[in-house]
This record gives structure tokens, sequence and C-alpha cells, in this order.
């Protein structure tokens, strides 16, 4: 039988996978925010799983506005890794040194 | 037994896909593994009655999300190969930043087990998701969900402003020239003596 337990297991594999993405992704800023969106999925995940459990559509609520979220996200990352493109024609991480950061 | 099979295979082949977006060597290829995800992840929500966030992970994610990506990597000429190179390096600290939050989990998920919280039990829907959700929406989270919409409009917006240029040099339609003149400036009345019309 299917239990919170196997949601919640494959929520937190999903979460580690995006983490893990994010970090041996260092150059790569798409695939960062594709990591990105792994873990929003594996919260997504985790609050559908609750809300079924407790039988409460309020994580179904929460779930899409974390996927309003996710997409205003991706939308303004991705402008913005196109003006920086635009500009200095790389989008590896280690050129973003503008500012001295 | 059929929504165990369901279930494994839903679980399976997202986090298959998810490990492949990661791992792709080409980025095109982790955009189309990332819409595999999305949709086992919206199978899954489906399996336990989630089905609007279901449909939503499919138009939103798949039909809005993963093509944007999609665009971009296709749109930007990079050279994958050189933004690759500090794989290798990054792997070890990726893998024990990545064994610690997958460890701290598995201990939260064991202490949850060790005794029920309050208020804990299965209960059976009396409505439609769909129904259940559009109530919802529209009465106790009415607020959040126009801020939601305000979010959208932001982000829209803001990617316009920003990715928006204007270029020089370009010749255009003028409306107000076109608005302002008049039938005589418009149209010139000429009476030419016979072969006088056209310069030979």
């Amino acid at each position: 039988m299917i239990g919170l337990a196997h949601y919640l297991t494959v929520a937190a594999v999903l979460f580690t996978i995006g983490v893990l993405g994010i970090f041996i992704n260092r150059r790569n800023i798409i695939l960062m925010l594709m990591a990105i969106e792994l873990i929003l999925l594996a919260v997504n995940i985790n609050l559908v799983a609750f809300s079924a459990y407790l039988g409460d559509v309020t994580g179904q609520v929460f779930a899409m506005f974390v996927l309003t979220v996710a997409a205003a996200e991706a939308a303004i990352g991705l402008a913005i890794l196109v003006i920086f493109f635009r500009r200095r024609g790389s989008i590896a991480v280690d050129d973003v040194n503008r500012m001295r950061g | 037994m059929i929504a165990l099979i369901a279930f494994y295979l839903f679980a399976g082949l997202t986090i298959a896909s998810a490990i492949l977006v990661i791992f792709a060597r080409n980025p095109v290829h982790s955009v189309l593994w990332l819409i595999v995800a999305f949709f086992n992840a919206a199978g899954l929500m489906l399996l336990v009655g989630a089905e609007f966030i279901a449909m939503l992970l499919v138009i939103v994610y798949v039909g809005a999300v993963a093509v944007l990506f999609l665009f971009v990597v296709m749109m930007l000429n990079i050279d994958f190969a050189t933004l690759r190179s500090g794989f290798s390096k990054n792997l070890p600290f990726g893998l024990i930043i990545a064994l610690v939050l997958l460890a701290e989990i598995a201990i939260a998920a064991n202490a949850r087990q060790a005794g029920p919280l309050i208020g804990e039990k299965p209960v059976a829907a009396t409505q439609p998701n769909i129904e259940a959700v559009g109530e919802a929406l529209y009465s106790r989270f009415l607020m959040p969900f126009e801020l939601a919409g305000l979010i959208l409009l932001v982000a829209m917006i803001g990617a316009i402003v920003l990715t928006h240029r204007s270029r020089g040099g370009v010749r255009g339609q003028k409306v107000w020239k076109q608005i302002d003149r008049k039938p005589g400036e418009a149209v010139k009345n000429m009476k030419p003596g016979v072969g006088e019309g056209v310069s030979l």
C-alpha cells in the first residue's frame, strides 16, 4: 500500500538531486535554474502528498502558489541570462564579476 | 496492485530523469529530461487525486517553463564544453552536500513515524478535486490568489523590460504624421498640357 512515506521519499530524493545539480553544475546557469525547478517540484510533491493525506486542499492551493513563483522565477532568471549573454557573450558563472562581488 | 505498479513506475521515472537532467552532456537533452520528470511528477500527483495540480504541472511546467528553457538554450550560442570543465572538480563537494541533505530528510521522516502528529487521519474526499480547489481559491485564499496574479504580471513586465532593446534606424509607421495630414496637402491637382506631364 502506498503511503505518505513513499511520497516523502520520492520528494526527498528529488530535492537531493536538485541540490546536487546546483553543486556539480557550478559554471552553467541554465542547468542551475533547471536544478532549482527540480527542487521546487520536490516541494510541490510534498505539499500535494500531505494535502491528500490530511484530506485538506490547502496544500494543493499552496502547491499552485509555489508553481506560480517557479514560473515567474524562471521567466526573470532567463531574461537576466539573455541580457547577460548579449553583453558578455558568455553565461559562465566565473565571468559574472563586473561588480567584484 | 495497479496503483502500486503505477507509483513505482512514475516515481522511478521521475528520479531517473531528474538524475539525467543534471548529468546530461547536452543542455537540450537536459531540458527534454526535465519535461519527462515533470510529466511523471504529474502522474504521481494524479495517483493521490490532485488532478488540478497535475494538469497545472503539464500545462505550466511542460507547456511554458520547459519550452522557455528550450528557447533560451537553443537561442544562445554557447560553448558548453568549457562550461562543463569544473564538473569533476565540484563533484565530491556536491556529493557530500547532497548526502548530508538526504540523511537529514531521512532522519526527519523516521522521527515522524515514532508518534503520529495530532489530527493525522486519512479523510475521504467528499467533492471533486477541482471543485474543492476552486472553492478554496476563491474564498479562503482569494487574496493570495490575486497576489499570485500580481507576481506573474510583475514577472511578465520585468522580463519584457529587461530583454527589450530599441534599435535605431528602423523605418516604422508614424501614426501621428498620417493622422495630421490634410486633404489639401495629400492630393495635388495638376493640369499639364499635352506631352508635358511626363519628362522623358
